[in-house]
């Protein structure tokens, strides 16, 4: 499972990160010894095996449609980098 | 014995008959604070003011009668928990200073069940990791040998329970979270069974596999802790509504009849050192001498754990730390002048190496073409090993296993290994793969001195169970009143 140095910064544009140049072939060797480990999955079978993506079985959680406690805006925005007024102020996206 | 070294429930009888008061109490962890802190870096927060002005309060309450189960308990908290008013970093620079507008639930519970937080303490950053060293902050030393690791990632949960700095802490198990660092520092641990405490204001890692859970000197402490934390919270859609039996009450010591499982599987398990073996083995004759059964069972998939595992949590763990954008909380790169270029600078020096590793693993195998190579091939093991134990428990109470293949290792031994850290995790990993409770209770101590963790994990919601064969060790053995020299 060999990883090149243009699939790692792939999958670093996807995850939004910039990795640094001198650390590219460190990740690529992690991540390929990582994925050469868990090749081991492929040793079964499990065409007939249903998937478990949560371990204590629960379907839906319902709850009334009703307003309860909730942050006020003042607390919402209070960790925010940039706001103004309630509202979160990010870098200009339109051209 | 001085005061910080006092176990919660002798606390709670000192305190109730006012021999001692909750301001004594909590002025007295300060101390031992201000003496071993900066040997065993526990701490990322320390909250003086607040603990004393909330001791005062409990000394005022014990005095008109008022006692609950933690009144002018001093408890240290997992800095992953939000804390409303008192910051919550993850050990990431990403969340420097974040400062929760609101309190986890469990919070809501040890507060209003009289507890008196004195810090928030360390960990790997955002979880993520077996050792504390890779919080953003500091690496915390394991109390019993400053040299080595106090486990992790709730290694300063664990070190400053063992080092006396608080009388019980909570910390959060994705994958041996909790039971590997109190194996390491010598404290029990608890991970509960999945839904059983609630999550909300726990900041998320791996969320189908988080669980909270605490960390205390004995098992009757840990029984009070879980106690308070556990039950049904409609703010986490994930947290089961089920009966909580009083866990204290469970602890009888009585293991007559009961059948304990030893998975044959992890009996040779390659790399598991001597010492360890060995502890185990002691535990076993124990039960045997006290009336249980040792059954023979199979957990047939359990080699495959530690792959699946580090498929499914990285893939969660991708999707969830995509909310560190810089925009809402957490730090943002402010030079930044577009906004994917501010999303890339912010999570690139925010987030620690490790933190980004996972991140790419989990992208890499959530990633077009290759979901049903890794996270769904990933998740259909899970299901096999989810089977294991179910078929296990028909023939077994608990499954008793080591927590880990060795004591804990020394500060930077593992460090440029990422594979090599991962699979210390074999043994724990199964437990939050499928959602069962278990728990680390000491067993013994390495040649060297290093404490050693007994496993046993017990069939879903059955923490009464594995308490009480702890318990029942632990009335047996002197291993969990040994305190480090520091």
């Amino acid at each position: 499972m060999k990883l090149t140095k243009e699939e790692v910064l792939h999958v670093a544009t996807l995850a939004r990160l910039n990795i640094d140049e001198s650390l590219i072939d460190t990740f690529a060797d992690q991540l390929e010894d990582i994925l050469e480990y868990v090749k081991t999955l492929d040793r079964l079978d499990t065409a007939d095996v249903p998937p478990t993506f949560h371990a204590v079985d629960k379907s839906n959680a319902f709850r009334k449609d009703e307003t309860t406690g909730h942050l006020d805006q003042e607390s919402a925005v209070s960790n925010a980098p940039d706001e103004d007024e309630g509202y979160f102020i990010v870098p200009k996206v339109i051209e | 014995m001085d005061l910080h070294e006092l176990t919660i429930h002798k606390a709670q009888d000192l305190l109730k008959n006012k021999k001692v008061s909750a301001t004594e109490l909590t002025r007295a962890v300060f101390e031992r604070i201000e003496n071993v802190e900066p040997i065993v870096d526990a701490y990322i927060t320390i909250t003086k003011d607040i603990a004393m002005d909330r001791a005062e309060a409990a000394d005022k309450a014990i005095s008109e009668n008022n006692i609950k189960p933690l009144t002018g308990i001093p408890v240290a908290v997992k800095d992953l928990i939000c804390t409303k008013g008192v910051k919550t970093t993850c050990a990431s620079k990403i969340l420097e200073n974040f400062t929760p507008p609101y309190d986890a639930t469990v919070m809501g519970k040890i507060n209003a069940a009289g507890a008196v937080m004195v810090g928030k303490v360390n960990m790997d950053e955002f979880a993520m990791g077996s050792s504390t060293e890779n919080s953003g902050f500091k690496v915390t030393k394991n109390p019993w040998n400053l040299s080595h690791v106090p486990g992790g990632s709730s290694g300063g949960s664990a070190a400053a329970v063992a080092s006396d700095m608080c009388l019980g802490s909570l910390g959060s198990d994705t994958g041996g979270s909790i039971r590997q660092p109190a194996s390491h520092c010598g404290v029990v641990g608890v991970k509960p069974t999945y839904g059983r405490v609630s999550r909300f204001g726990l900041v998320a890692f791996a969320s189908s596999l988080d669980q909270i859970g605490p960390l205390a000197k004995d098992v009757t402490d840990a029984a009070i802790l879980l106690q308070v934390i556990s039950g049904y919270d409609p703010k986490d859609s994930t947290s089961v509504d089920k009966p909580i039996p009083d866990y204290r009450a469970a602890l009888s010591g009585d293991v007559k009849g009961l059948k304990i499982g030893i998975p044959r599987q992890y009996n040779t398990s390659n790399g598991v050192s001597p010492d360890v073996l060995s502890a185990v083995q002691t535990a076993m004759d124990l039960y045997k001498g006290a009336g249980a059964e040792l059954v023979d069972i199979s957990l047939p998939h359990s080699e495959y754990a530690v792959a699946a595992y580090y498929l499914i949590a990285p893939a969660e763990a991708c999707s969830n730390l995509a909310r560190y954008d810089g925009v809402k909380y957490g730090a943002r790169d402010k030079a930044s002048s577009n906004l994917i270029d501010m999303y890339r600078n912010t999570r690139s020096k925010g987030f620690g190496p490790e933190v980004q590793r996972r991140i790419l693993l989990g992208t890499y195998a959530l990633s077009a073409g290759y979901y049903d190579a890794y996270y769904k091939k990933a998740s259909q093991i899970r299901t096999l090993i989810k089977n294991d134990f179910m078929q296990a428990f028909e023939t077994c109470d608990i499954i008793l296993s080591p927590v880990t293949p060795t004591p804990a290792f020394k500060i930077g031994e593992n460090v440029d290994d990422p594979l090599t850290m991962y699979l210390s995790d074999i043994f724990t990993l199964s437990a939050n793969l499928a959602g069962i409770p278990g728990l680390s209770v000491p067993c013994g101590f390495s040649q060297s001195g290093l404490p050693i963790g007994l496993q046993l994990m017990g069939n879903y919601f059955a923490e009464n169970t594995i308490l009480n064969i702890a318990y029942c060790f632990e009335q047996a053995t002197e291993f969990h009143k040994q305190r480090p020299k520091l």
